[in-house]
């Protein structure tokens, strides 16, 4: 029995750790409902400050201080960058807060060093407490107590103060609230505040359990999005239940089942969200966080058309003229296109949010590498699996996913990508687990540079033509209704939710053919190709080219390969290209090509 | 125009900043290596390794370079992406035409520049990923790997463990293939020493994600006679803290992989743990005229002590000198004939590169961890050479595929 109440208690403390990052996280969605990625570098800011002021200060003024100068860290965000998003999509704050992350990383590698830095431990804390027999830390037993005072203080906040009701308000309704005369700005900034301090408090106590280390940032974000998620977006107690849920499972799971480390809290993420779509005390959002805007349809029109020309004209004559590797470049950025071509029709044409597209890049991947290697077939029926196996998954995670709207539905696509990046990293004898899948080489004909390159741009430039067609006609005009304007959609009898599947399953399809070709390009397929960064990647692409600009996922790619060749060359490239995201999300929020088409519409030459 | 401008913007950029790396007015044209490493992945593995292998690049071209030609590395980052190492393999060999590829830290990564290599028939000299398929079960004609594989650590380890009293175990590891194929190598090695020796529980933590608490308790609640640890980095600094407060380690044998290197020993400085069988790497203590000028070398040169990468850096050039040297030529077919049992002589000792896996005889020092002046250090160490840990030749040789 002892050993049981003790590994509760364990699992208690690593809830409470979990629970500070995840409310601050949670706090900040209910109020200005920014997705905020750069979440985890609060926590990892934290952990870094507290280790220096340690160092002078010693271990308890550390603590506080830690949390107070992340706070302020937060503040500064939202002042000079996320107050200026509030207006944008969902897509803009999360880009801007992971080019936020970039950033971050690179100051914290220059600030602190590479090295892992171990601070104090707590002072008075360091023993042991025997309960019915079994050692039980007392630092766990302490911030056992910190994560219940933080609730109980959060819970006061909330329920008792003029501000946690102001704050209930905005999270209820945000417009009504501004209406009656309460200046959001300061709200915000206040909530950024302490969202910002609680994560990082959760950093500076984590001092005596871990280093802190340049990793901590995007290891604590993925775990923190699942707790908000379970426990439902905006709802505090239902994070700390989710936390509790989480750490316990780890705790208890890992004594049956020790391989479980990986999945659990995704799975179970998975099925809460298809079980409860709002989370275990979410409530479902009852305002929409933005008025709805009508998105004219966008087409290509004449100065489009001609620019389409002229580039097709110009990759098809790419490799007569230019280098090796500039045609190997140019056909990687065409493969990327098509990925985000699928994203873009899904998310501009559709509105349907992936934060997990890469789920279908990877299925495409491993479909083909699978096909290789287990199948031995030759390069052209892999090349059909790709798509073919990718949309199968679509259809299935889609199934679930077009139950759930918003920021809810890009949740389902993130777990839907993790549970099988898991199964990539994991089940490595179908996998090939991280060792990946070697040996994936086009076949002798397409095995030249410029044949291989032809063979990409036919595959990428018909699947982004047909994309673009499906969105131009009448399957492209139904999902934009149901899209702008759901329930008169409904009155006409269209079935959104059905659209929508198939709108995921066509964007999945697009996806799971780069993905095919992405394999023979690169010779070999490795978990990465479903992990979060290449989600975000897409996620990126979409946005610098425009969000619904037909041009867009081609300058999206284009710019963003091109900035990531060049700037990767440089010491603390990653701010660099953090400051190039942060800059287009800012200042040009319909993309480049958005940016372009004001620009021939303002001198009123020609019209798009 | 509007495609054309920024592609183009973009190759004279990058035209213009190799220009610049390129040292000017040499006479000779110089020797060029492609160098790929995750330096913004895992800095604090790949910065030390980094300064290593510039020192050695300046200690050869200051000496008159290879055969009257300069060395020139091309470095680039590959951000941890097996995808954009493959696309930066594919820049160095057909853009900057060098004429080999080195580096790498992660063992996937490793595997997909060698096998682009393969394909493309281009010798690659993997430094530092330690996987055993990339030279076993995925061995190629063109590639060579420098640092002591998994299964030689491993091995170590477990000569050392089959000498102690333990005969059951519990093993933790970090849940991905390093981890995987390292408790494996571990299991077999010491099983086939020792025939009655128990493994009892097994601990699988995401990597660099443990729960240090709950994963402790797991392995107090086995009552093993010992535990095998393969994590490291942060994972090992939260597991020793844990352990050390919950007294997992009391009355056990530890046999901890890498433990003893700098990288992850001197994080945890007082708090190191006592009495761990390690391997890793004594540069404070080992004391031979070719150790002393290197340590001498590199503390003048950095202004900071040595690290295990420092030392797998350096090698990689003193390998790339050499087999240039020997091969008396550029041309891929030269070089892999002149990597058949490369001698180098390396700080750490005489190393070859041997014929039957393409796997260098570098070895690695073997000891007991300890606290010295209030930081973890290796004590009553031997240097294990690899040649000692590595399957017989012709074993070696059947693990490869025929190609």
């Amino acid at each position: 029995m002892g050993f049981y109440i003790a590994q509760f208690l364990t699992g208690l403390a690593s809830a409470s750790s979990l629970f500070l990052v995840a409310a601050g996280l949670s706090i900040i969605f209910g109020v200005t409902r920014i997705v905020n990625f750069a979440h985890g570098s609060l926590f990892m800011l934290g952990a870094f400050s507290a280790y220096s002021i340690s160092q002078h200060l010693g271990f308890w003024p550390a603590i506080p201080l830690a949390a107070l100068a992340v706070g302020a860290v937060g503040w500064l965000m939202e002042r000079t960058v996320l107050s200026r998003l509030y207006d944008a999509q969902e897509l803009f704050q999360l880009v801007a807060t992971f080019a936020l992350v970039l950033i971050i990383q690179d100051a914290a590698l220059w600030i602190w060093g590479p090295t892992d830095l171990l601070g104090p431990r707590a002072p008075g804390l360091t023993g042991i407490v025997r309960i019915l027999g079994e050692p039980v830390p007392m630092y766990d037993l302490f911030l056992i107590g910190i994560g219940l005072s933080v609730l109980a203080a959060i819970w006061w906040m909330f329920t008792r103060t003029r501000f946690g009701v102001l704050v209930r308000a905005a999270t209820e309704d945000r417009e009504m609230l501004q209406a009656l005369g309460v200046r959001p700005a300061r709200l915000f900034q206040a909530t950024f505040f302490i969202g910002a301090a609680l994560a990082g408090l959760g950093g500076a106590l984590e001092m005596p359990r871990q280093p802190a280390s340049l990793l901590m940032d995007l290891n604590i974000i993925a775990e923190a999005f699942v707790v908000v998620v379970i426990g439902g977006m905006g709802s505090i107690a239902g994070a700390f239940l989710a936390a509790l849920l989480i750490s316990e499972l780890n705790a208890f799971g890992i004594l049956v089942l020790p391989e479980i480390t990986l999945v659990a809290a995704f799975a179970v993420m998975a099925v809460v969200l298809v079980l409860r779509p709002h989370g275990l005390l979410g409530k479902p959002v009852t305002s929409q966080p933005h008025a709805v805007e009508i998105q004219p349809p966008q087409t290509l029109g004449r100065v489009g058309r001609i620019a389409a020309a002229v580039l097709l004209i110009f990759l098809l004559t790419l490799p007569l003229f230019a280098g090796e590797f500039l045609v190997v470049l140019t056909g990687d950025i065409l493969v990327l296109a098509l990925f985000a071509a699928g994203l873009q029709f899904m998310m501009g044409t559709g509105g349907l949010i992936s934060f997990g597209h890469a789920a279908f890049f990877g299925l495409g991947a491993y479909a083909a590498a699978m096909m290789v290697r287990d199948a031995g077939t030759g390069m052209v029926p892999a090349l059909l699996a790709a798509p073919v196996i990718a949309a199968v998954g679509a259809v299935v995670i889609g199934w679930f996913a077009v139950r759930l709207s918003g920021v809810y539905l890009a949740m389902l696509t993130l777990a839907a990508a993790q549970i099988l990046w898991s199964a990539g990293i994991q089940w490595q004898d179908v996998t090939g687990g991280d060792d990946g899948i070697l040996g994936i080489w086009p076949d002798a004909w397409a095995k030249g540079t410029a044949s291989f390159y032809y063979l990409t741009l036919a595959l990428s430039a018909g699947g982004i033509a047909a994309l673009m067609i499906i969105a131009d006609g009448r399957f492209g005009r139904l999902l934009r209704a149901g899209r702008d304007a759901p329930a008169r959609a409904g009155a006409l009898g269209i079935d959104i939710r059905r659209r929508n599947w198939a709108a995921i399953v066509i964007a999945g399809t697009a996806a799971g053919l780069a993905g095919g070709i992405f394999a023979f390009s690169k010779g070999s397929v490795f978990p990465d190709t479903l992990a979060i960064p290449r989600s975000v990647d897409a996620l990126v692409m979409v946005l610098l080219g425009g969000l619904h600009a037909p041009a867009g996922p081609i300058l999206g790619a284009g710019v963003f390969s091109i900035l990531e060749d060049v700037l990767s060359r440089l010491p603390y490239w990653r701010a660099l290209l953090g400051a190039a995201v942060l800059a287009i999300a800012l200042f040009a929020p319909g993309g480049i090509a958005g940016a372009l088409s004001a620009r021939i519409n303002r001198t009123g030459k020609v019209r798009p | 125009m509007k495609f054309v401008r920024p592609i183009a913007l973009a190759a004279m950029f990058s035209v213009s900043l190799i220009a610049t790396v390129i040292p000017a007015a040499q006479a000779a044209e110089p020797i060029r290596i492609g160098e790929i490493n995750s330096y913004t992945r895992l800095p604090a593995f790949t910065e030390p390794y980094r300064k290593g292998w510039q020192m050695a690049l300046e200690e050869i071209n200051a000496a008159g370079g290879i055969n009257g030609r300069p060395l020139e590395i091309i470095s680039r980052d590959d951000a941890g992406k097996p995808g954009t190492a493959v696309k930066i393999a594919e820049e160095l060999v057909k853009r900057d035409k060098v004429v080999m590829l080195s580096g790498t830290f992660f063992s996937h990564i490793g595997l997909a520049v060698s096998d682009y290599a393969k394909q493309n028939k281009i010798m690659f000299l993997a430094s530092e990923p330690l996987t055993d398929a990339l030279v076993w079960s995925n061995g190629n004609d063109y590639t060579f790997r420098l640092r002591p594989s998994t299964y030689m650590q491993a091995a170590m380890l477990a000569a050392e463990a089959a000498k102690t009293d333990a005969v059951t175990w519990a093993t933790v590891s970090p849940n991905y293939s390093y981890g995987k194929d390292a408790v494996e190598a571990f299991k077999q090695v010491l099983t086939k020493l020792k025939p009655s020796v128990k493994f009892v529980d097994e601990q699988w933590p995401a990597l660099f994600k443990i729960d240090a608490g709950v994963t402790v308790r797991s392995l107090e609640a086995a009552k093993s006679d010992a535990i095998y640890n393969v994590t490291f980095g942060p994972d090992l600094s939260a597991l020793v803290r844990e352990g050390t407060v919950r007294g997992l380690f009391e009355g056990r044998t530890v046999v901890s992989l890498l433990t003893g290197e700098p990288e992850y020993l001197e994080p945890l400085k007082g708090e190191a743990p006592k009495g761990w069988i390690v391997t890793g790497y004594p540069w404070y203590a080992i004391d031979t005229p070719a150790h002393n000028a290197f340590r001498k070398a590199y503390e003048a040169r950095w202004n900071e002590t040595l690290k295990m990468g420092s030392l797998v850096g350096y090698n990689t050039v003193l390998s790339i000198a050499a087999v240039l040297k020997k091969a008396g030529s550029t041309d891929t077919t030269a070089l892999v004939a002149a990597m058949k049992d490369l001698k180098v002589a390396t700080p750490g000792g005489e190393i070859t590169y041997r014929d039957a896996d393409h796997q260098a005889t570098m070895g690695s020092w073997v000891g007991k961890t300890d606290v010295i002046d209030g930081a973890g250090q290796m004590t009553g160490w031997r240097y294990v050479d690899g040649a000692e840990v590595l399957p017989a030749a012709a074993e070696a040789k059947a693990m490869r595929p025929a190609n």
